[in-house]
């Protein structure tokens, strides 16, 4: 009834997921593409989760760059291939910076919102108790947000990955998504299905292995509905 | 043990295009070691006058002075209870009591001791590795009560920190506050709408009049301690206290405004709307 071209048969997909495995392949593509994500997805958090917490201290900041961020967001983020390509010619920093621009501002968003809410009596606790400064952001703000950060890192995690593949699909070589489109070029669409199984893959690990148990964790201290 | 002097204050909020008034021309000695209650109706600022003696907010003008000096802004030596307790979540039972000393930069050793024995005074030496959410409202305001006391504050200031509490729980803080307030030979300031809480607990209460608050009487409580928010002069000093509130709120003034009016030939019930 289906055309197996097309729709590769389950035992075709192991078939061609164990030829990738055996070969390197997959494992290089992978290797890559994760190398790329979390330097990518390193400096996204480095930037977004201070830029956050400062855009929602600082109404001055928000006026101005807060604007620019909420406008960044309908952009997705593959946009700035183009330019990124011409700034930064065709190699790893163009694929970074479309990483970079795909997660930055939906961490930056989510932490800035996350502390916006917080109640106002911690920060006026602390200052009756003699904070002040940058203690205020190392001691108060930042583990006070920190569920809205680890939202944050969930969905920046989630948009620096989507940003990788559309990156590495269009043109960038090596890579998972290289590795799938070349499996387009080939008309092997058991091969483009087994790297999609991969991706998933990847994503679950990541979800349950470090966000779940950070999500727990941080559940558990605050007594935010334990499941 | 803090002198505390208030003079002449006075705060407008904005809020839209209207003013509203919220202190007016407030001048208060607190004397040194008094547990002073602050009672008025609610919006009359009494609130807003404990943020200023905090240092959290600024008067328009008028100025407050701690042992002659003039406070310039938030510090340990006027520590505040709020009325959630502004616990931090993220931290332990203990080093939500530790988190002042912290900032002072005491040592670790001496910071964990000080805070044992703060909980201690409050009867919480068990919960110290307990979680702020894993407590009842109750063992959360004492923890904040031990927070403050931790600090060793000249002044303590307490934004109605049992309102939100039942009534039972109610019962048991005020002995232990009393007690607290006595071992630790601090001034006290605390704010309450509750009359009778602020005569079970204070050596003198002031009445703040309705918006703009200003000091309206205030009233020396020679009740002997410790108080029970059931005894016989409790209960009649309150009633002295609650008609001296209701008073303010409706001046005599209007009561005759309002009887002349009844009395004019004619004039029916209904007409009054």
């Amino acid at each position: 009834m289906w055309d197996p071209t097309l729709f590769p048969s389950p035992a075709q997909v192991a078939k061609t997921l164990g030829h990738l495995l055996a070969d390197g392949s997959l494992l290089d593509a992978t290797a890559v593409s994760l190398r790329r994500v979390l330097s990518g997805y390193a400096i996204s958090l480095g930037i977004g989760v201070p830029l956050g917490i400062l855009l929602a201290r600082i109404s001055l900041l928000e006026d101005t760059v807060g604007s620019l961020v909420a406008g960044f967001q309908s952009l997705p983020s593959i946009c700035w291939l183009p330019l990124a390509l011409l700034w930064f010619g065709l190699n790893d920093k163009a694929i970074l910076f479309v990483v970079v621009m795909g997660s930055l501002v939906s961490i930056t968003t989510a932490v800035r919102d996350g502390v916006k809410n917080l109640p106002p009596t911690y920060v006026r606790a602390a200052r009756t108790m003699g904070t002040k400064g940058i203690r205020m952001y190392t001691d108060v703000l930042l583990p006070a947000s920190l569920p809205a950060i680890l939202t944050g890192a969930k969905l920046g995690w989630a948009y620096a990955w989507r940003a990788l593949m559309s990156g590495e699909l269009l043109f960038v070589s090596l890579g998972l998504g290289h590795l799938l489109m070349m499996g387009r070029d080939l008309a092997d669409m058991s091969q483009v299905i087994s790297v999609m199984l991969v991706i998933i893959a990847l994503g679950l690990l990541t979800d349950s292995l470090i966000f779940g148990s950070l999500e727990r964790h941080v559940r558990r201290t605050w007594g935010l509905g334990t499941a | 043990m803090s002198r505390l002097t208030i003079h002449g204050l006075n705060k407008r909020f904005e809020s839209g295009n209207a003013q509203m008034e919220a202190l007016h021309d407030v001048s208060l000695d607190v004397r040194e070691g008094e547990f002073l209650m602050l009672v008025g109706p609610s919006g009359c600022g009494k609130s807003t006058l404990l943020n200023i003696i905090a240092g959290l907010e600024k008067p328009d003008s008028g100025e407050v002075r701690v042992n002659g000096a003039p406070i310039t802004g938030p510090g340990p030596d006027r520590s505040l209870v709020f009325q959630d307790g502004a616990l931090f979540p993220w931290l332990s039972v203990r080093k939500n009591v530790e988190f002042g000393l912290r900032q002072a930069g005491v040592p670790r050793r001496e910071r964990e001791d000080r805070a044992r024995e703060a909980l201690g005074r409050v009867g919480l030496s068990k919960f110290e590795n307990h979680a702020i959410h894993e407590l009842s409202g109750g063992m959360r305001q004492r923890v904040a009560l031990a927070r403050s006391l931790v600090l060793g504050p000249g002044i303590v200031l307490l934004d109605e920190p049992f309102s939100a509490l039942d009534a039972l729980t109610r019962e048991d803080l005020y002995v232990e506050i009393q007690e607290l307030w006595r071992e630790q030979a601090t001034t006290f300031i605390f704010v309450t709408h509750n009359v009778r809480e602020a005569v079970t607990l204070g050596d003198r209460v002031v009445l703040l009049s309705a918006r703009p608050g200003r000091v309206q009487e205030i009233f020396d409580v020679d009740i002997l301690r410790p108080r029970h928010i059931d005894d016989v002069d409790v209960a009649r000093e309150a009633q002295r206290i609650s008609a001296a509130m209701k008073l303010g709120l409706h001046p005599p003034d209007e009561y005759r405004q309002e009887a002349d009016l009844l009395h004019r030939p004619g004039l029916r019930l209904g007409d009054l709307g």
